[in-house]
């Protein structure tokens, strides 16, 4: 079914079909996320739009495959996650998602160019390869003069930047960034989210979670509004023009 | 790759608390008391045994009253030895010579000081055999000869201006007070490494007996065995002729009939007593560290839930994280245990001193550095093995639940 959906859409990076995920908390059942479908196309800038409890982080969870649907399936790359183990799939993530938190979570006590040789570490990657390649991307980001510095001795603009480069060390197709500009201020922010226009001109696939309306309007292709843990509405960007769309996927699936 | 978990646990310790290194005292009493123990317990078995002047194995020594408790052994008894009895001794078919001392404490005055010293009795009969028998030689001058009336010999420590007690030392050609008489020194006896010998003075028996009375007053009678396997065979004879001669019940001997075999049995038995019970120490000092490590080491986990999240957000394998908390247990282990080492090799070098310094002995410590890297891959074996659980714990933590925070 996917191959012949493959000729009518862009290849999917990320598919969410029908997923649910349920919270028991003490007696009652709390649905974080309901029949959600969510569909990211190779290449797009698509942003995750909703207030807090609109199920929000729990999708964007879901979308990294960090977390397992309580019903539905994940499709990364096109391959069902549910069929992988927690470490295959750590492995498949580590090497398709370069992840950017709004706390950057950098590792504390590793200088950035150790933050940044990490996830090639996780990929089996040769130390000397690991180091040059790190070097580079934080050349990149500009922080070639910050490469032996620990986290807590950056701003929260370098910090942030390190994350970036950490993201990208294991070129990935996908950087998921939750609420990348949160902590900074807006000048600073300003920078990270032109970062990002640029390497999904450059072809990365973009995803961002965000509560932040302008946000999303000014740099995403398409958002995913969210609201008590369900799709509200998809719009598209055409031209300078917000239109409402339906996904292809989830209209052929459903 | 491996190597760059031991770098990443190395940095994950550096940045611990006292709280964490706290933990390791526990592995650190342990190889301590292990390492001081063995780099010890050989010093102090052979000071131990160098104390009772142990020599050829063909000897064997008879008492009156078993050992007393103060003063030079066979003094202060009941009923004393005789001469007949060494006599008596000296015909059974298995001894070859049963040559009969006397042990006294007599003043030695020297320098203006008196002292209070053991003097033992050189037999005018099998002169050189006394010598021989007891591994007595001289350092400075000569020893005694049958005719050498009004001459001693010194044990080394008169030789030691430090150790004589008179602040002086006397040498050959000195004349000294023995019980308001004068002797000659002619000899300084080679150093033996054990108290008694090396405080004691030699003087010709009938000298001894002149300055003490009694002539027919034994102390001691030292046994030569014919042959090495006689000894048991040996010992028996002499205690059945002993208890005969005394009228003594069995189990009721009023003597005492050593060798030194049992001797050295009796001190080593002892000296493994001590050395089980710092060994148990040890083991509990051990069982204690490693419940520490496993302690630490999930407080550990629990801090760096979020760390770990993070981990497996961009990429880390569960295998990864324990790997990582495995190898950061096994190098707190690690460290404890050469801590542990290094204070055992310290405690071991100061204990022999100490002891060279109080007994005169002259040993050193027993340095073995197969056993010392033993301990360390031990040590780190016992971190790793406590950190088996709070890693399996950290491995299984839900990246989910630790980035919500």
């Amino acid at each position: 079914m996917i191959k012949t959906l493959k000729n009518k859409c862009p290849k999917e990076v990320i598919h969410l079909h029908d997923v649910d995920k349920f919270y028991h908390m003490g007696e009652t059942l709390v649905k974080a996320v309901n029949k959600m479908n969510i569909s990211i196309k190779e290449g797009d800038f698509v942003a995750i739009m909703g207030q807090s409890g609109s199920g929000k982080s729990t999708s964007m969870n879901l979308v990294g495959s960090l977390d397992i649907p309580t019903h539905g399936k994940i499709y990364l790359d096109e391959k069902d996650t549910s069929r992988f183990t927690e470490s295959d799939l750590a492995q498949l993530r580590g090497k398709k998602i370069g992840f950017i938190f709004q706390q950057f979570n950098l590792i504390p006590n590793l200088t950035a160019l150790e933050n940044v040789m990490l996830p090639m570490l996780f990929q089996n990657v040769e130390e000397y390869e690991r180091k040059q390649r790190a070097k580079e991307i934080l050349i990149l980001v500009k922080l070639e003069k910050r490469i032996n510095h620990y986290p807590g001795q950056l701003s929260g603009g370098e910090q942030q930047r390190v994350a970036i480069a950490r993201a990208l060390a294991n070129d990935p197709e996908i950087i998921l960034a939750d609420e990348p500009t949160g902590n900074l201020d807006s000048r600073t922010g300003e920078i990270v989210m032109k970062f990002l226009n640029k390497l999904n001109e450059e072809g990365k696939t973009i995803v961002m979670v965000t509560h932040d309306k302008h946000l999303a309007l000014e740099h995403a292709k398409e958002i995913y509004w969210l609201k008590d843990g369900r799709v509200e509405k998809i719009t598209r960007k055409f031209g300078s023009e917000w239109k409402k769309i339906s996904d292809c996927h989830s209209n052929h699936k459903s | 790759m491996i190597k760059d978990y031991f770098i990443l646990s190395t940095k994950n310790l550096k940045r611990r608390g006292v709280r964490s290194w706290l933990t390791l005292l526990g592995i650190f009493i342990g190889i301590t008391a292990v390492i001081a123990l063995i780099s010890l317990g050989d010093g102090l078995k052979l000071a131990v045994n160098s104390q009772f002047g142990v020599s050829s194995t063909q000897l064997i020594t008879v008492q009156a009253g078993g050992l007393s408790g103060y003063g030079p052994p066979g003094s202060f008894v009941v009923n004393p030895l005789t001469k007949e009895d060494a006599e008596a001794i000296g015909k059974l078919s298995t001894v070859e010579l049963a040559i009969p001392r006397r042990i006294e404490t007599l003043n030695l005055e020297f320098n203006n000081k008196l002292q209070v010293t053991a003097v033992g009795s050189i037999p005018t009969e099998n002169t050189q055999k006394i010598y021989e028998l007891q591994e007595i030689s001289a350092q400075y001058g000569r020893l005694l000869n049958k005719d050498d009336i009004g001459k001693v010999v010194l044990g080394n420590n008169f030789a030691d201006a430090k150790k004589s007690g008179f602040d002086k030392e006397i040498m050959p050609g000195a004349s000294v007070t023995i019980n308001e008489r004068k002797f000659k020194v002619i000899g300084i006896m080679e150093k033996k490494g054990s108290f008694i010998l090396d405080n004691a003075i030699l003087m010709l028996e009938p000298d001894l007996n002149d300055l003490m009375g009694n002539a027919d007053r034994v102390n001691m009678i030292i046994v030569k065995i014919k042959n090495k396997d006689l000894m048991a065979k040996a010992q028996a004879e002499i205690e059945d002729l002993m208890r005969e001669r005394r009228d003594v019940k069995k189990g009721e001997e009023d003597f005492e009939v050593s060798t030194p075999e049992a001797m050295l049995a009796t001190v080593n038995q002892i000296l493994t007593g001590v050395q089980m019970f710092i060994v148990l120490i040890a083991t509990i000092a051990i069982v204690i560290g490693t419940i520490g490590i496993i302690n630490t080491m999930m407080t550990s986990v629990m801090e760096r839930r979020k760390e770990i999240g993070i981990m497996k957000a961009i990429g880390a394998r569960n295998s990864d994280i324990f790997l990582q908390f495995f190898i950061e247990a096994g190098m707190l282990g690690l460290i404890g245990g050469i801590i542990g080492v290094i204070a055992g090799i310290g405690i071991g070098y100061a204990g022999t001193l100490g002891i060279n310094y109080y007994i005169g002995s002259e040993t050193s410590p027993t340095i073995n550095f197969m056993l010392i890297f033993l301990t360390l891959i031990g040590s780190f074996i016992i971190g790793a093995i406590a950190g088996i659980t709070p890693a399996m714990k950290a491995a299984r933590q839900n990246p989910v639940e630790v980035l919500r925070s």
